[in-house]
């Protein structure tokens, strides 16, 4: 007998998820997470944020999960509170730099090739500066804030994902229903909206969501350097950023729970996306 | 002639050269238009804390910077100076930038260029086994953990190594690359080892991960191509094929990655510096940005860019010497 | 002869290889890809294997060698020289006493030269000098083994590939597309090679397009359809043509020659998802009849040769 020793998998009878029902499960969840995480940040109010000098400088407890900072203020909801301005700068500027991308994506895809090679120059120049510095410089011209930090997010993060949508128009571009529409007589504009255009409906929702992590990330970093928000706004960048000065003073609980709450965020947003794209194209997931 | 491999190499190097010219020229432009769309008026930055200055002599250090000519003359004017190597003088340290720079990449250099060295052993050793035991629980558990670092940001992993590594453990110092009340040109090396390592780890492990899953990606697809499975048959063991052709089909991608990854190193520097309150260029960049010191802001993007661009075109260079196809092109004989 | 017996060097009996994988609806299924194949091979014979691409001729050397995807799974017996080929003993043997001649320049590490390739990991003058004397019997010039992969042309891409197996003192070559590419008159040497190779007492499976060159080289010719073998025959029978062969799909094969006036086989071999109830060519044979789509027909002796057809006489 030549055995290679893997059993043949018998189609199980018993009820179970095929892995693409468990694939919109997990989805469901880990969207549900972040929603729950957005809304319980916008209800928090300043009053339950506000200082409270009898509970200064507590560690975590049942009462206060990640304790209380110098000012008696419970970091727990600071934390959901700082995460939930974080995801909607991240949203945001994930969804425009998304829309950016598509744009001169296309463009790339179906202009000149002139064109096509002069935005593929211009991208090299927008990955050619780092982006922390090219966010600093945007975030100064922008005189700081919240507008300095969704420009500058929105300016350095479309490269990657234009260059995707570009290969992936070429490709559709040369499909033959595409050159059997043209030979019906249809335009260039007519085909764009009725045969491009929904092709990149998926390819558009996956980018915002893989985006998000790295706009989070760059927001976070550039409120920690003090571009970003204004400190009254508890974005986890400026928690973190303010627990530094309380670090040799023992309060590790400023810092630490905070920035694990981030994570974990920024992982379910990872975990998400990779999900969508398994459920788009189960293929790109046989690995 | 046109066949010789030094010929093909000269060609490729300066087509790559010429576009590297016309990205950092381009740089300079929109750095500097961005600079001027700025509401910050250079000149209130620059007499901040001056006492009682004039409106004449406002004036008169506006007209020496030429701020009152057109924004075009401005450019040219300055990049005229830039390029006999004078960017201005930075604001907060009232010195010549370029100078200002020198000294502060020195700095940077020595954090990036341990981290980049690290980075690159751990992320490559970390790759290999991964493809090497791909779907397995190994495989799996590194992989996870590498997924988890790109999710973590740099600074707060600073700030966690600072709490464990000085504040509970005391093994290094909390801040500062001197110590308070030395002279920096008396910091013995040991002190300044010392005060490098921490940085330098944390930054490290910004960028091994993604080193990492790299080589794994091109482990995996170079032990399950053909010439591997035809190895296979021709009775060569796992390891004898994991050398012979894994590590040579790999080596030349990661080598690329690592010059191509400076962009990230870079950022990377500017928090790890910040968190670990590091006098390089990355902090110095955040208190340029935070103070308005504009010649300084420009003269880093400007400087950033060029130090990006020239790994990239070590990279360029490194595939066109080691790879044949590229080397000896596509003419067999 | 024909029929796998105890005595036969290599014989593979009632062997299926199947694929599970994940469809678009991520549900594992399990996908067959050869059922129930015989054939036999004696130490002295070259066994051509004709067939359309697509039929398993590919998988066939591959599940000999061992060498199938971990997705793969087998049934059936392989016996090489009496002994049954475990994953264990393929490992040992693979390299050494079997070889394998690969199909393309992809199977060629892409940045070794081609001269440390064909000699594998042995070092020394002595296989320096095996691997040159081979070189200089196949046309190669001396510089060729300073080449990459890339830089070889068609023909001599082939010939480097050959020659991988041709330094192993391998008993059994299984050489899958050894010829396309290569001008006629280095065909034809290849083949010489291999009927020397056999003159000598070694087993040669040769997995081919070209059946006019099979002819004039093997011993016997296996035809492959969707996974199985339809008919085994000695070669003359194929010299001689369709009155001397036994299943419908070898005449069809036969007449589809351009030399034979290139009459093409109207419809498609079926895809191994789809694979129809009874005798696989049911669907395109002129002769079918209802019983051929009620069961695959078994293995059966007809005139000195093998075929799976019941109307075959």
């Amino acid at each position: 007998m030549v055995d290679n020793s893997v059993a043949v998998v018998p189609t199980r009878k018993r009820f179970h998820l095929n892995r693409r029902a468990k694939t919109i499960v997990i989805s469901a969840f880990i969207g549900a997470i972040i929603v729950a995480v957005f809304v319980s940040g916008m209800i928090i109010t300043d009053d339950m944020v506000a200082a409270n000098f009898a509970e200064k400088n507590l560690p975590p407890s049942f009462g206060h999960l990640f304790g209380t900072d110098w000012l008696g203020r419970d970091m727990f909801l600071r934390t959901i509170k700082g995460l939930s301005i974080s995801i909607t700068v991240g949203t945001v500027a994930s969804a425009a730099s998304a829309v950016i991308a598509t744009i001169i994506g296309i463009i790339a895809a179906t202009g000149s090739r002139w064109l096509d090679s002069f935005i593929n120059w211009f991208i090299d120049l927008v990955m050619g500066v780092p982006h922390l510095v090219l966010l600093i410089l945007i975030s100064f011209v922008c005189g700081k804030g919240l507008t300095g930090l969704l420009v500058g997010i929105t300016c350095t993060h479309w490269c990657s994902l234009a260059r995707l949508i570009r290969a992936e128009v070429l490709q559709i571009r040369t499909q033959q229903y595409i050159g059997v529409s043209r030979r019906l007589g249809h335009s260039s504009g007519w085909i764009l909206i009725h045969h491009i255009l929904p092709h990149m409906v998926p390819q558009f929702i996956i980018g915002i969501v893989l985006l998000f992590p790295h706009a989070i990330l760059h927001e976070s970093s550039l409120s920690f350097l003090g571009f970003g928000l204004p400190p009254e706004q508890p974005a986890v960048g400026i928690i973190l950023a303010e627990s530094m000065k309380y670090l040799s003073s023992g309060m590790w609980w400023l810092a630490v729970f905070p920035g694990a709450l981030l994570v974990l965020i920024v992982v379910l947003f990872e975990k998400l996306g990779d999900n969508l794209k398994t459920i788009v194209d189960p293929y790109s997931a046989n690995e | 002639m046109k066949d010789h491999p030094a010929f093909r190499i000269g060609k490729r190097t300066a087509g790559y050269l010429i576009r590297i010219i016309t990205l950092l020229i381009a740089t300079s432009i929109v750095a500097f238009i961005l600079v001027k769309l700025s509401p910050i008026d250079p000149v209130q930055q620059y007499t901040m804390g001056m006492a009682d200055v004039s409106e004449e002599q406002r004036q008169a250090i506006a007209d020496r910077w030429g701020l009152n000519d057109p924004p075009v003359q401005q450019y040219f004017k300055w990049a005229m100076a830039a390029l006999q190597g004078d960017l201005g003088e930075s604001t907060i340290y009232r010195r010549p930038v370029l100078n200002l720079i020198g000294e502060k990449f020195l700095n940077t250099l020595a954090l990036m260029l341990t981290a980049w060295v690290l980075s690159g052993l751990i992320g490559f050793t970390l790759g290999v086994i991964m493809g090497v035991f791909r779907r397995t629980w190994l495989d799996g558990l590194i992989k996870r953990i590498c997924l988890v670092l790109c999710s973590v940001p740099t600074f707060w992993l600073g700030l966690v190594m600072l709490l464990i590594f000085s504040v509970s453990l005391g093994w290094f110092p909390i801040g500062l690359s001197t110590p308070i009340g030395v002279a920096s040109s008396d910091v013995t090396f040991w002190q300044w080892l010392h005060h490098l390592i921490l940085p330098a780890v944390t930054l490290s492990f910004m960028q091994f991960a993604n080193i990492a899953l790299h080589t794994r990606q091109k482990m995996v697809d170079v032990l399950e191509s053909d010439y591997v499975l035809f190895a296979t048959a021709r009775g060569e063991s796992k390891w004898s094929i994991v050398k012979r052709h894994g590590l040579r089909n790999i080596m030349l991608p990661a080598i690329t990655l690592q010059f191509a990854s400076f962009a990230e190193l870079f950022g990377g520097a500017v928090l790890t510096e910040n968190v670990f309150s590091y006098p390089g260029l990355g902090s110095a960049a955040s208190e340029a940005g935070m103070a308005g010191d504009v010649p300084l802001l420009l003269g880093i993007t400007l400087f950033s860019a060029a130090f990006v661009f020239t790994g990239n075109l070590i990279a360029n260079l490194i595939y066109g010497v080691v790879d044949p196809r590229i080397r000896e092109g596509s003419s067999g004989g | 002869m024909h029929f796998p017996t105890k005595d036969s060097f290599l014989a593979v009996e009632d062997l299926s290889v199947s694929f599970h994988r994940y469809d678009s609806a991520l549900e594992q299924n399990d996908l067959k890809v050869i059922s129930d194949l015989s054939i036999a091979l004696d130490r002295g014979e070259i066994l051509a294997i004709a067939g359309s691409s697509g039929s398993g001729k590919s998988l066939l050397a591959h599940a000999i060698m061992g060498l199938l995807p971990p997705n793969a799974s087998t049934t059936g017996s392989i016996r090489y020289n009496g002994q049954q080929l475990t994953p264990k003993l393929q490992k040992q043997l693979r390299g050494k006493e079997i070889a394998l001649v690969p199909q393309s320049i992809a199977y060629l590490d892409p940045l070794m030269r081609v001269g440390s390739q064909v000699r594998g990991t042995e070092k020394g003058i002595k296989v320096r000098e095996k691997q040159q004397r081979i070189f200089k019997r196949f046309g190669l010039a001396p510089e060729v083994e300073r080449l990459y992969p890339f830089q070889l042309s068609g023909g001599m891409a082939r010939r480097v590939l050959v020659s991988t197996a041709v330094i192993t003192d391998a008993e059994l070559i299984i050489a899958d597309e050894p010829t396309p590419g290569m001008h006629i008159t280095q065909a034809l040497e290849a083949l010489k090679v291999f009927r020397e190779l056999a003159d000598s007492g070694k087993a040669i499976i040769l997995i081919t397009h070209d059946i006019d060159l099979a002819f004039e080289f093997a011993d016997k010719i296996a035809v492959f359809y969707a996974g199985t073998t339809v008919e085994v025959a000695p070669s003359k029978d194929f010299r001689t043509g369709p009155s001397a062969l036994r299943h419908p799909y070898s005449k069809a094969l036969w007449e589809a020659l351009p030399q034979n006036g290139f009459r093409p086989i109207p419809g498609f071999q079926p895809y191994a998802k789809s694979l129809p109830p009874g005798c696989l060519f049911a669907p395109r044979c002129p002769y079918k009849t209802a019983e051929c789509e009620e069961k695959i027909p078994p293995m059966r002796e007809v005139r000195g040769g093998c075929v799976r057809c019941i109307h075959a006489t």
